[in-house]
């Protein structure tokens, strides 16, 4: 199972990206979890400055943004 | 070019609802059509373009930038860099710690924070297409001004004692600088979103914006203007700023209101205030920078820019007089 952690304070955004990874995966029939992290020392922890970020079982593969629907695709199948 | 918008609104209005153009009515439909159309036109067009270049630029990029340039230097690029990267208004606090963790003086963090709101690519775009060159320029320098100007006082006055404890214990990890795809195919894709999602998120304020233009341009007399709003009344500037304080629009959305309001006669300094005072000081945003600012440093923030904004607008207008 892949574990996904949205990092960001809690903003539209944020709630975006989450959602978005949670439809896909439905939507694939892949079994993911979602987190979202709200802790300031975690999100920077990870090296994130510019939220929302995504990490994938625990590496940051994004920042700045919502990502794109075929971002989120290609995370769920690798 | 852009005359076209107004022709457009001529059709509309004048001929397609065959309204007088002398009338109340017609005044402020024309002015809401042309505005409406030209507006959102240009809206589409600088995100789409500025989504294909952004890969070119972001807060990550900007810390590197910054991170090792000397305090003068720092608070220049600071406001310019301010002004053209694009970040979502909540990463204002992971963005602040990110900045001062890499280095950079508190200063140069909060001038690029101050101007960031005030002065954004889309917003001169579209201040030019509406306003003209002139009030462009003079809007964009006082902005940027402003943030260096108070950057350089926060230093010069060592306020990162009011910043809180814990920020300087927080440690940035390891920069996850993402590898962008910088492939065509995917820009187009990623600028189309950037144009949903702003103008998804701005659309509302625009049209806002717009329809007060319109109504002040159509149904408000002059006169009420150059009776109370003139220079020559010297509480005009100051209550335009404390008017605008608790309104809170972003850049774009302010626009069509100021046009209208020069349109009247009011003078650009009290404009050009007005304007900044809405855009620069919002509550949303002073509430996430509590997170990390001790409340000293938010009064001082907000004094500060209420000043600032009430002398710029005094020292405009007898500039310009």
């Amino acid at each position: 199972m892949k574990t996904f952690k949205v990092l960001g304070p809690g903003c539209k955004n944020c709630q975006t990206t989450a959602k978005l990874i949670e439809e896909k995966a439905r939507a694939l029939g892949i079994e993911a979890q979602v987190e979202k992290v709200t802790d300031l020392a975690e999100i920077l922890g990870h090296g994130v400055m510019s939220t929302p970020g995504v990490a994938l079982d625990g590496k940051v593969v994004h920042a700045g943004g919502v990502p794109s629907e075929s971002q989120v695709e290609q995370w769920l199948r690798t | 070019m852009l005359e076209i918008f107004s022709e457009l609104a001529d059709a509309a209005v004048f001929h397609g609802l065959g309204l007088a153009s002398g009338s109340a009515l017609g005044q402020a439909l024309h002015f809401f059509v042309e505005d409406t159309s030209k507006i959102f036109v240009l809206l589409v067009i600088v995100v789409f373009v500025m989504g294909l270049f952004r890969s070119l630029l972001s807060p990550e990029k900007v810390r590197t930038l910054i991170g090792g340039k000397s305090h003068g230097a720092g608070y220049v690029l600071a406001v310019v860099l301010g002004a053209v990267t694009p970040f979502c208004s909540c990463s204002s606090v992971p963005l602040f710690i990110g900045f001062l963790e890499g280095g950079i003086p508190v200063g140069v963090t909060m001038a690029f924070l101050i101007t960031s709101p005030l002065v954004n690519e889309v917003a001169v775009v579209i201040l030019g297409a509406v306003m003209g060159w002139k009030m462009t320029l003079v809007y964009v320098a006082t902005g940027m001004g402003i943030g260096i100007l108070g950057g350089a006082l926060i230093d010069r006055l060592h306020l990162e004692r009011w910043v809180e404890e814990y920020v300087w214990k927080l440690r940035l990890g390891q920069a996850a600088l993402v590898g962008v795809d910088g492939s065509w195919r995917t820009r187009v894709s990623y600028a189309w979103g950037e144009v949903r999602g702003i103008v998804g998120r701005l659309w509302l304020y625009v049209l806002l914006g717009i329809a007060i233009g319109a109504g002040l341009h159509g149904y408000v007399p002059q006169e009420l203007f150059l009776r109370y709003a003139a220079a020559d009344n010297p509480f005009a500037v100051p209550a335009a700023v404390l008017m605008g304080l608790p309104l809170y629009s972003n850049a774009t959305g302010v626009i069509p209101v100021a046009e209208a309001l020069i349109a009247k006669g009011v003078p650009m300094g009290t404009v050009i205030a007005f304007m900044m005072s809405v855009v620069g000081v919002s509550i949303p945003e002073f509430v996430m920078l509590r997170k990390v600012l001790k409340p000293k440093m938010l009064l001082f923030f907000g004094v500060y820019l209420t000043l600032s904004f009430i002398v710029i607008g005094y020292l405009l207008n007898a500039i310009f007089a």
